[in-house]
């Protein structure tokens, strides 16, 4: 699709059209499906509890999102006084302009990928640890209590359960054999089920094989992006609304957007690795026949339910009780699982 | 190239420009956001040079981790920059003549470069050849892990002995802490942490047991 030799300025404006076109169609629809989603996690959440959730603006409340962003956009922005002005208006860009830079190099779809690096998973887990930046300058700026404490406690807990996801990681490159996004995904065509002597299937996928890592990941992915039972950070019972206090209109949306972005990256990594990307569940013409997006769009809604499931079940996690999970069960676990499947992936000749 | 170039000089520039605006700014929290830029920056030039391996572990370990923590310490502690920089006038010939040792030496090391071009074949010549099948990943890999994997695992001892060594220079136990036990938490139950007794009326247990 894109051209790979320049030789004239044409093959460059060729280049740099279908790059900016593509990164447009793909964060335009990023950010149709989040408002979708933010939505669902409302709905899910007032399912929960027996409520109705948004439902007056638009049929079932579908535009609720939209009159949200609205609001936002039309509100006054205040800046507290004493606050360091550059890097207090900074930080909400940082944290929304990283998340959607996640998107780069993930694939929706068989080869639909703005840059299909060959060091994919890395560049992932290189945007994501930077995320904290734009919490901790936003805490630092505010030059208030509370966004201080919740900066603090949200940069301790990244940087915590970002180890656990590097190892999780690990474990699925050493079945991969492979940075790229792309071959991660390819590699899920075979697995237990094919060795079984079954179709392509669910069953290739890494969840099953990787079933305890799939879990860890998942539970590292909330602390991660600070959702409940993790969301220590912004826990609004204790620090009023953590790091986001002094924010109000376009900067308090850039910051909320941010989270949410770094959310649903955070499930498409998890169908990339655990749940297969765009390939279908089972191998029948009828849905061989949808194409791999929608797959991927519908594996992503799956574990944003299940994110949005944990929100209303879960109570708050204690933050001494968030540390000794990270540091003392899943980095040992993690780790332990990284030296058993390179052991049983090199004893047992299994090595891609 | 000349999209290359373009990149080169935006990545130099900038690089440059926070690393000079490391030492001039004033506030300190200041100073570690613009070396973070330099870090990020510099990643970017490893891109072009097609490293984009060590780039991407630039990213993490740098930026993602060490100056987090480098940012945290600065927050936290209230560093008073008056006081650090009252000696700056004493101590600037001392600086002066470390930067300049350092500037003949990086002026010396590139000058072998670029006239003794044999060696730097030679060099070149060392590192496993640039086969288009395998990745930059892989190749630094086999380096690593197969043609030099002892002294790779030399360097973890290391790493792990300064390591047990600042635990054990930093861990204390003090007495009267009360830890929380999660095992003996669970472990409870009413027989155990619940006692039934029956008081007549007026009457008081006291701490020790003894009723009044």
């Amino acid at each position: 699709m894109f051209p790979t030799t320049f030789e004239t300025w044409w093959d460059y404006a060729l280049w740099l059209a279908l790059t900016v076109g593509a990164s447009l169609l793909l964060m335009v629809s990023l950010l149709v499906i989040i408002a979708f989603l933010l939505l669902m996690d409302r709905k899910v959440w007032a399912a929960v509890q027996l409520r109705r959730g948004p439902n007056v603006v638009g049929p079932f409340g579908l535009l609720q999102s939209f009159a949200d962003l609205l609001k936002f956009v039309l509100k006054e922005p205040v800046i507290p006084a004493g606050a360091d002005k550059g890097v207090f208006l900074l930080a909400p860009l940082v944290t929304t302009v990283l998340a959607l830079a996640a998107w780069a190099v993930i694939p929706v779809g068989s080869g639909l990928v703005i840059s299909d690096l060959n060091v994919g998973v890395l560049y992932l887990l290189a945007i994501s640890s930077l995320g904290v930046y734009g919490i901790l300058m936003g805490g630092w700026a505010s030059n208030s209590k509370y966004p201080f404490l919740g900066a603090l406690r949200s940069a301790a807990q990244m940087v915590s359960y970002e180890v656990s996801i590097g190892f999780v990681i690990i474990t699925v490159l050493l079945l991969v054999g492979s940075l790229n996004m792309s071959a991660i995904v390819t590699s899920q065509q075979t697995g237990i089920g094919t060795s079984l002597g079954l179709p392509n299937s669910f069953l290739d996928w890494n969840w099953l094989v990787l079933f305890p890592m799939f879990v860890v990941f998942f539970i590292s992915a909330l602390a991660e992006t600070n959702r409940p039972p993790f969301d220590l950070p912004e826990a609004e019972s204790e620090l009023v609304a953590g790091f986001m206090v002094e924010y109000s209109s376009t900067p308090y949306l850039l910051f909320m957007l941010g989270e949410y972005v770094a959310i649903v990256t955070m499930c498409a990594l998890t169908t990339i690795m655990f749940l297969g990307g765009w390939l279908p569940p089972i191998d029948h013409w009828l849905i061989n026949w949808v194409p791999g997006p929608i797959w991927f769009l519908l594996k992503v809604t799956f574990v944003f339910f299940m994110f949005a499931m944990v929100k209303a079940m879960v109570p708050r996690y204690r933050y001494d009780q968030l540390m000794r999970l990270g540091w003392k069960v899943f980095l040992p676990l993690s780790l332990t699982m990284v030296v058993v499947v390179a052991a049983i992936l090199h004893f047992g000749g299994l090595a891609p | 190239m000349a999209l290359t170039a373009l990149f080169f000089y935006l990545f130099a520039a900038v690089t440059v420009m926070s690393g000079l605006l490391v030492i001039v700014a004033r506030n300190p929290v200041h100073a570690v956001l613009w070396l973070i830029l330099a870090f990020f920056n510099a990643a970017g030039l490893f891109v072009l040079l097609g490293a984009e391996f060590l780039a991407m572990i630039l990213v993490v370990v740098y930026v993602g981790a060490v100056a987090v923590l480098f940012l945290f310490v600065v927050m936290m502690l209230d560093v008073d920059f008056a006081s650090l920089r009252a000696g700056f006038i004493r101590h600037a010939s001392v600086g002066a003549l470390v930067g300049l040792v350092l500037l003949v030496e990086l002026i010396m090391v590139l000058a072998t470069r670029v006239i003794g071009g044999a060696s730097v074949a030679a060099g070149a010549a060392k590192a496993p050849a640039a086969a288009p099948a395998i990745t930059n990943t892989e190749a630094l890999g086999r380096l690593l892990y197969t043609q030099y994997v002892y002294f790779f695992q030399a360097a973890g001892l290391i790493l792990l002995v300064a390591m047990i060594g600042a635990i054990v220079l930093t861990l204390r136990h003090k007495e009267g802490v009360r830890r929380q036990s999660i095992s003996a938490q669970n472990a409870r139950n009413p027989a155990t942490a619940i006692e039934i007794v029956n008081l007549a009326p007026g009457q008081v247990i006291m701490p020790s047991g003894e009723r009044r």
